[in-house]
């Protein structure tokens, strides 16, 4: 994965929207976070492969970066994005990554479902 | 330069902040100033702090019940400072740097076209620290911008990024709202789910003057 480059991450967002797409979008601490440090609160959630459309979004920040997708209904929100996957050309993969690599976030949106 | 205005009395004044509770530390003292004064003051609240993290304490209120409780907050908070006109402009929380700018933007410009303000208060875009605040002083100044500049009313704005003095200078207004800590206390307290400080309740008149006792603000300059 490659460090985010926002004006390329926009461009990807405004060709994506108007359509339905499958999401994953994921944020966890791990699940030995109160195990490793007890003054930590342990929490994750992910959903997956839920079908979702938007009608506008963006990208934001310097860096860890934010994306906002406004849908019909409701808002897609997702910061501490740090990642991209460059090898990805119909899908878009961000992910967000603290100092030692692990992963804290994703957002992931795609035309077909993940596995 | 340290100034005040010298009239509260006879403004229009127009606040944009997009979360219930943005008003009380930063400039509710100087709006219950304004309201004593004659003046009519408007709040129009972007979104309802939906998405906070605070859920009071001892716990109170969920992720369902947040936007309404916070809704009712709000207005306790109003009736406090003495804020005759209150606004919710129904954006959602944490969303105003990616929403549509026209839809923004026309929802600003419209209470400013309607209300004709003397004097905006919002966030200096860029020096407010969360995105929603930064967002909030930008399009503001996009509205103001956008009007002729015999129109613009006077906008001052509220900085509190770490460093912002080194880059933005020193506010250039301070305003005296000793007389106003109680509303301002008042206004506080009224976010029961966001905010608790029982050592409110037992602070001498003399402790909040001098932690309340001044609200300061950074006039915009347009060209």
């Amino acid at each position: 994965m490659l460090p985010i480059d926002p004006q390329y991450i926009q461009q990807r967002i405004d060709e994506m929207k108007d359509q339905d797409l499958y999401i994953h979008l994921e944020l966890t601490n791990g699940a030995y976070a109160a195990h490793n440090d007890a003054s930590r609160h342990p929490a994750a959630n992910f959903i997956t492969n839920a079908v979702i459309r938007y009608v506008h979004g963006g990208i934001s920040g310097v860096g860890p970066y934010r994306v906002g997708l406004k849908m019909e209904q409701g808002w897609i929100y997702s910061e501490g994005l740090t990642h991209y996957e460059e090898t990805e050309q119909d899908r878009l993969i961000l992910a967000g990554h603290d100092k030692d690599g692990k992963l804290v976030v994703a957002l992931q949106i795609s035309p077909y479902p993940f596995k | 330069m340290i100034t005040d205005m010298d009239r509260y009395d006879n403004h229009r004044v127009l606040v944009v902040l997009p979360h219930p509770d943005d008003e009380s530390f930063g400039v509710s003292g100087s709006l219950a100033k304004y309201v004593k004064n004659g003046s009519q003051v408007t709040y129009a609240c972007l979104t309802l702090g939906q998405m906070a993290r605070n859920m009071g304490s001892p716990l109170f209120a969920n992720r369902i019940t947040l936007p309404e409780i916070r809704k009712e907050e709000l207005a306790q908070s109003c009736r406090a400072i003495g804020i005759q006109d209150l606004r919710m402009l129904g954006f959602h929380d944490k969303t105003i740097e990616f929403e549509e700018r026209e839809l923004l933007d026309g929802a600003i410009s419209a209470v400013i076209e309607e209300l004709n303000p003397t004097v905006i208060y919002t966030f200096y875009p860029g020096y407010a620290v969360h995105p929603d605040h930064d967002a909030t002083g930008a399009a503001v100044v996009r509205c103001v911008e956008n009007l002729p500049a015999e129109r613009r009313p006077v906008v001052r704005a509220m900085a509190f990024s770490r460093g912002c003095e080194d880059i933005i200078g020193a506010p250039d207004v301070r305003v005296d709202v000793k007389d106003f800590v109680k509303q301002k206390v008042a206004s506080v307290q009224s976010h029961k789910s966001q905010f608790w400080v029982p050592e409110l309740k037992k602070a001498s008149q003399k402790d909040l003057e001098d932690r309340f006792g001044t609200e300061r603000f950074w006039t915009l300059k347009f060209d």
